[in-house]
């Protein structure tokens, strides 16, 4: 099995490989910041803080213990969802700009935090040893990625999903309702944060190097921007989003010194012509139904 | 010594007050985070900049002409970049100021260069002034007296002049302002130009204070500047000079006490913690949401 999964990732074309090795960390990443800022509606700009927290932390499970990688990952989540909850718990209060100010502010400082940081090498990074397991790499981004896309899926139509979106269209509302706002807004930070730390534990496995400053206020805006682009809450969106920003900047890598000002200008001219993303407002199931000709459910 | 930090706080905070004022201005009005103010800080440094460096003006005259520069961006960024995405929703015009940012750090990433570039020796004489126990320079006194004439200009616009009540009216109530026959359209294109020139002079100051001027000196400026914003009640003029000049103190400080590879940090925890014992920032006002 292992012998098979290596042959086939052995006959990708290693920059190829690297591409969709990116796009599928992208998309775990995105799809849990969609949980935060897509279904509940609270803008977070320090995702990249928890992919942070998630990448040093597996890095060192690696280093110190002998788990095998797919427990190492889940140690990292349930790690990174812990510091989250321990976060949102008192900023969570904070509405709309004001919690977007503290997210980015706390992101600084974790940033700041693990340049101090004895044990992970202060600035210099972190060499990331390999995985402890015989499957390749790139398989466990496929899988993880594909299984955060059934996650949210699942909780986009669950009780739980509801009660999220129901604080995102009008939290007075929904706590006037018997919505325990606080809790779902903490449960919501959390499972985001829980996909950021696995997010990241795959990240640095992958890249086998870490460094502080790769997990800037930028990294955080590259993955708010996936999110938006592809249009909020919406897990296709999401998903494409993320394809298209992960991988733009390798298609527009013909353009060598003018790629970054190119992808500053796109940003700029796919929203002023999609608003509200690319598949904003597009209900994909209905989409689908309508191409095979069947006319979508309740219609 | 504490006099000489003092000093060195406040020159340091009356900028970050300048570039917050831009902020807490274009989100008083149209609630939009224009994350692209940082980098026209560092367009109006570099303006600067050439100016001193080819055209051989004085100081003075090098931050009007960046003023004046920035006021066009800003203007210019406003109407192809805000302008059609102010009626959709607010994270679509936050990406795409994102946007604008990447775009104008990229240019003058191309443009300039990647080091970082210093003014020509005696742009500016530099001597010490002895006061008590502290040298205080004449460019921080140029810092600190450019940044206070420019905050009571602004204030006078604002309380005294017909367009700065225009301003205050559409801050307070977008909508109502425009049944009232306000412009609102020129009243936001004005308070881009407004904030655009005060981040451009900021923007001199600082790279004739630092002697340095970089593609990437806008991120890390504007978000402390932002923190600013917030951390006075975004939204408040006196707010954001207040919180300005708290953040520049405290990370002086902060850095003379010993914890200089901490100094990103210490404006962004003195934020986090003032947030959580008031939410709205220090002069924010308190709003009571109706349902």
């Amino acid at each position: 099995m292992a012998d098979f999964l290596n042959s086939l990732v052995g006959s990708i074309d290693p920059y190829m490989l690297q591409i969709l090795v990116n796009v599928g960390i992208a998309i775990v990443l995105a799809l849990g910041l969609n949980v935060i800022t897509g279904l509940t509606g609270q803008l977070s700009l320090g995702h990249a803080a928890f992919m942070s927290i998630g990448a040093f932390t597996s890095a060192m499970v690696t280093i110190k213990t002998g788990l095998p990688f797919v427990a190492n990952l889940a140690v990292t989540g349930v790690v990174t969802a812990i510091v989250a909850a321990a976060i949102g718990f008192p900023i969570l209060r904070l509405t709309g700009d004001y919690l977007a100010i503290c997210t980015l502010g706390f992101a600084e400082i974790v940033k700041v935090f693990f340049l101090n940081f004895e044990p992970t090498n202060k600035a210099l990074g972190l060499t990331v040893p390999p995985a402890k397991t015989s499957i390749p790499m790139p398989i466990y981004v496929w899988v993880v990625a594909i299984l955060a896309i059934v996650l949210v899926t699942f909780v986009q139509n669950s009780r739980f999903g509801r009660a999220l979106k129901a604080i995102r269209e009008d939290e007075i509302a929904a706590d006037a309702m018997g919505i325990n706002t606080a809790r779902y807004k903490i449960q919501a930070f959390a499972l985001g944060s829980f996909m950021a730390g696995i997010g990241g534990g795959l990240y640095a496995h992958f890249l086998s190097y870490i460094n502080p400053s790769d997990f800037g206020f930028l990294k955080s805006v590259d993955i708010l921007a996936m999110v938006v682009l592809g249009g909020l809450g919406s897990v296709p969106g999401a998903v494409i989003g993320s394809s298209v920003l992960a991988s733009a900047p390798e298609f527009l890598r013909f353009m060598s010194q003018y790629r970054m000002l190119v992808y500053g200008a796109l940003l700029v001219f796919l929203m002023v012509f999609r608003p509200n993303g690319l598949l904003g407002g597009v209900n994909v199931t209905e989409l689908l139904l309508r191409a095979i000709g069947r006319k979508p459910a309740g219609k | 010594m504490f006099l000489q930090q003092l000093v060195n706080g406040v020159a340091l905070g009356s900028v970050y007050a300048l570039i917050a004022l831009g902020y807490t201005m274009v989100y008083g009005i149209i609630t939009l985070i224009n994350f692209a103010h940082g980098e026209i800080f560092m367009v109006g440094a570099f303006i600067g900049l050439l100016l001193v460096s080819y055209f051989k003006v004085n100081v003075f005259v090098a931050i009007i002409g960046a003023m004046i520069f920035c006021m066009i961006m800003g203007v210019l960024i406003e109407l192809i970049a805000y302008r059609a995405l102010r009626k959709s929703s607010r994270l679509s015009a936050l990406i795409s100021a994102i946007g604008v940012s990447i775009f104008l750090s990229s240019l003058a990433l191309m443009v300039f260069g990647a080091d970082a570039k210093g003014f020509p020796d005696g742009a500016f004489p530099v001597r010490q002034i002895h006061v008590g126990s502290a040298d205080i320079s004449t460019l921080q006194i140029l810092i600190i007296g450019v940044s206070a004439v420019l905050m009571m200009g602004l204030e006078f616009i604002v309380q005294k002049t017909k367009i700065g009540k225009a301003m205050r009216a559409t801050s307070e109530d977008y909508n109502t302002s425009a049944l009232m026959g306000i412009n609102v359209n020129r009243v936001i294109s004005f308070t881009f130009a407004l904030g655009s020139a005060l981040a451009a002079a900021g923007g001199v100051l600082v790279g004739v204070l630092f002697n340095a001027v970089s593609f990437n000196m806008g991120l890390m400026a504007g978000l402390k500047a932002f923190a600013a914003a917030v951390l006075g009640g975004i939204g408040s003029i006196p707010g954001a000079m207040l919180g300005g000049l708290l953040l520049g103190v405290s990370e002086v400080f902060g850095v003379a006490i010993g914890y200089s590879s901490y100094r990103d940090a210490i404006a962004f925890t003195i934020l986090v913690l003032v947030l959580l014992v008031k939410p709205t920032g220090l002069l924010g006002q308190k709003i009571t949401k109706k349902v």
